[in-house]
């Protein structure tokens, strides 16, 4: 076995993941922010709802295209570069992720034409509910990815099979794992505060500019209002993923909190340098007492620390350390952010404090970067177990994987990702500033000339009617 | 249960060889469209849809994984750095459908890249199964061939069939979705398109008979495999009828037939073998318990919803493009 193709592989994943979250991150709120968007214009016909549901729908085209390419390369790696895991654990996560593609993948790709091309030639009731399966197609696929993932994190329901191969007893206890279902909303909901906290930078932004000032009020409200009512509730899950930790995965729990020795009763260690060599911590600040009534809810009880496990068995510390607690402090700022918003909202004048609309301006990367620290919390805090307690990161890549073939597939990847990223931000950047298309005559008519059509024969009130079969004919 | 999932994975092969073929040919044949607003037609005439065609591969590759795992670990793992080549390719191409229009002066670039990745996603898909057709090196269930070990000539050259076969497909589909100079472009690229796919499909078969592979014993074994060619002969007359006499569509399907002709003939060739000839279907298969988890849920409801609403899809982007109206 070649440790660097161990090494280079997952890095690999890690990065090749960390770049594919971003895009469902925020494409499944989107999705779900357009339903509500469509289903607004429907109900109300106030133009503004239409308007901000094609402004946002251009956004969420290349978003999701974005995600949908870099999605089929996760559907590969599993068995490229870790086949053994594949081989022994296919069994079970085979099939959760077969759920993935029929249930969602298949839904969300069918119903994304419709939704990018079809308003004109589908009844109302039909896009619609193009926009509801597209939503829906994203949220299904989180939850299979949170449900093959949260057996990783927590195998239950399988025994053990000739070679190694794990064979499932319980499904039900597979897909209704309790992990699955506090992890579930959890990514569910850090999707839609990182589409919410977008949503309201953008309409910040434009009010900071003094252009499309209703599509940026109405922006800014939303975004902040629906943040202000789901931040509390994504707190309260990510206490529940935390309780689970303690209780199912106590290594990744001390590396959280970077226990080292075992604690009665256990501070809270809230900043310091984890020095792994040491097995201790540098310039630590910690509160007394605290760290028992974090993880078990008294002042006494004895808490489990690192030194307790066999060294083979103890995840890297410092990356769930920070990155736990850079994600935690993003959603404590979101928190802020939304309910001092609400606050202004009520109490009038939100959209003329201009140092609140910078730093809802500045606050659009916080969704992203608590998803993304949150993952290599979960992922780095299970090493280094890929199956935890059953079967080892080393183990699981493919044994004859050579060390120059995934240095090469490595480098493709940075560099078409890099290209990607640059194009993709670029573009929506532009997409952003160009605000929303004013209803009906098109003022971006001039500049994208593949739209004139859209409009002809319906003004905005007027049904789209049946569908416009022979067109161009 | 095993037999069902064998036909759904056959399904879900032949679907995504035929309709992402046709974008992929589309893809191919984009830099030799007479001008810019025929380009744009032949972009318009497959954006609604490459997405969920492209889907067909995702669903192939998971019911590899969940219910034949061990050919999943196996044959991805051996074809690691085409694999990882294919996967590059579609990525640059699916992003020129978001990006082109988007582009400032970089127009060209995505152009470079949407039909640079159908060519090369194309030329591995084909390589692959040429591999796959002369046998992989593989002892005791494990690949021993090396990175490279899939490279022959008969693989290139199935690479190279592949290709022309799915222009093919993309060419009859552009007959179908657009008019006039588009329309006609296709018609005048179809009977050469064809020819080189004819001449193509014997040269890897005389090959094949030169390099005696494994596989040719059993064509030779198993008459009632001469259905599929003659499928293939009655498919390929319509064809040249059709060209004849510019009927849409027609083509698209008689070069569909060809393909599924061509499947089936690998297909019955390499049973009960899955790679061939070293692991079995039921070999592959994962335990009963996995198999019957998807069947229940995804195989007897979920698959046939798939299957209508692709249909309905279709219905909703029937009739000819109008570039102008449908994109976004």
């Amino acid at each position: 076995m070649d440790v660097s193709a161990l090494l280079l592989s997952r890095i690999q994943f890690a990065f090749t993941l960390a770049f594919h979250i971003i895009f469902p991150a925020f494409t499944i709120g989107l999705a779900a922010w357009l339903t509500f968007l469509e289903a607004l214009w429907l109900a109300t016909r106030r133009p503004v709802y239409r308007r901000l549901f094609d402004f946002w729908l251009g956004i969420f085209g290349v978003a999701f295209g974005i995600g949908v390419v870099t999605g089929i390369v996760m559907a590969f790696q599993f068995g490229t570069n870790w086949s053994e895991l594949a081989r022994r654990a296919g069994s079970i996560q085979g099939p959760l992720l077969g759920y993935e593609s029929f249930t969602a993948f298949a839904l969300e790709a069918a119903f994304f034409g419709v939704l990018m091309f079809g308003r004109e030639k589908v009844p109302r009731w039909f896009y619609l509910m193009s926009c509801f399966m597209v939503a829906a197609g994203t949220s299904l696929s989180a939850f299979w990815i949170m449900v093959s993932n949260s057996w990783m994190q927590w195998p239950v329901g399988f025994a053990m099979g000739p070679g190694g191969v794990f064979i499932a007893t319980d499904w039900s206890a597979i897909v209704f794992s309790p992990v699955a279902w506090v992890r579930y909303p959890h990514m569910i909901l850090a999707a839609y505060l990182t589409s919410a906290f977008c949503v309201a930078a953008t309409g910040a932004w434009h009010l900071l500019r003094g252009s499309f000032k209703s599509d940026a009020r109405v922006m800014l409200r939303m975004g902040l209002g629906i943040a202000a009512i789901l931040v509390p509730v994504q707190l309260l899950f990510g206490h529940l993923v935390g309780d689970y930790t303690h209780d199912k995965q106590p290594t990744k729990f001390a590396a959280i909190e970077a226990r080292w020795h075992d604690e009665q009763p256990a501070s809270e260690v809230l900043i310091a340098w984890p020095d792994q060599e040491h097995e201790r911590n540098r310039y630590a600040v910690s509160i007394p007492y605290l760290g028992s009534l974090i993880g078990s809810m008294s002042f006494h009880s004895k808490e489990v620390g690192l030194t307790s496990f066999p060294a083979a068995d103890r995840p890297p510390v410092l990356i769930p350390f920070f990155a736990f607690r850079i994600m935690v402090g993003c959603g404590l700022l979101m928190l802020g952010l939304a309910w001092f918003g609400t606050l202004f909202m009520t109490s009038g004048g939100l959209e003329r404090k201009r140092w609140f609309l910078w730093a809802t301006f500045c606050s659009f990367p916080l969704g992203f970067i608590a998803t993304l620290t949150g993952w290599f919390t979960a992922e780095v805090g299970r090493q280094p177990w890929t199956i935890y307690g059953q079967v080892r990161t080393a183990d699981a890549v493919t044994p004859f994987l050579t060390t120059p073939q995934v240095a090469v597939s490595l480098l493709v990847f940075c560099a078409i990702y890099a290209l990607i990223f640059l194009a993709g931000a670029v573009y929506i950047y532009r997409l952003l500033q160009r605000g929303p298309v004013q209803l009906p005559s098109f003022e971006g008519a001039a500049t994208n000339p593949k739209r004139p059509l859209s409009m002809t024969g319906h003004s905005p009130g007027v049904r789209a009617g049946a569908p416009t079969l022979e067109m161009g004919e | 249960m095993i037999s069902f999932w064998t036909c759904a994975l056959g399904l879900s092969i032949l679907l995504y060889v035929t309709l992402d073929g046709f974008d992929l040919g589309v893809g191919m044949l984009f830099p030799f469209a007479p001008n810019e607003t025929a380009r744009r037609h032949m972009l318009a005439a497959i954006s609604p849809v490459w997405d969920g065609n492209e889907t067909w591969l995702v669903i192939v590759a998971s019911i590899l994984f969940g219910i034949f795992p061990l050919v999943y670990s196996t044959l991805l793992s051996a074809l690691y750095l085409p694999l990882m080549v294919m996967l590059a390719a579609l990525i640059l191409r699916g992003l020129a459908f978001e990006f082109r229009y988007k582009s400032r002066g970089f127009r060209r670039f995505w152009d470079f890249g949407f039909t640079g990745g159908s060519f090369v996603a194309g030329f591995i898909q084909g390589t692959a199964v040429g591999a796959l057709v002369e046998g992989l090196a593989i002892q005791d269930g494990r690949y021993v061939g090396g990175p490279f070990g899939w490279v022959s000539p008969f693989a290139l050259l199935c690479g190279l069939g592949l290709c022309l076969g799915y222009c093919l497909l993309g060419a009859g589909w552009l007959t179908y979705r657009t008019a006039e100079d588009v329309q006609s472009f296709a018609f005048r690229l179809l009977p050469r398109l064809m020819v080189a796919v004819l001449v193509f499909l014997a040269a890897i078969f005389v090959l094949a008979l030169a390099l005696d592979l494994r596989v040719m014993h059993r064509w030779l074994e198993q008459p009632e495999l001469a259905l599929f060619p003659v499928v293939g002969v009655v498919a390929s007359c319509i064809f040249f009828v059709a060209i004849r006499k510019h009927y849409p569509l027609v083509p698209f399907l008689c070069g569909s037939a060809l393909f599924a002709a061509a499947f089936g003939t690998l297909a019955v060739s390499f049973y009960p073998y899955m790679v061939p000839f070293s692991i079995t279907i039921q070999e592959a298969a994962a335990p009963h318990q996995s198999l019957a988890f998807l069947f229940w849920g995804a195989g007897v409801f979920v698959l046939p919803i798939t299957l209508v609403y692709t249909l309905v899809v279709y219905f909703i982007f029937k009739g000819k493009v109008d570039p102008d109206a449908e994109y976004h």
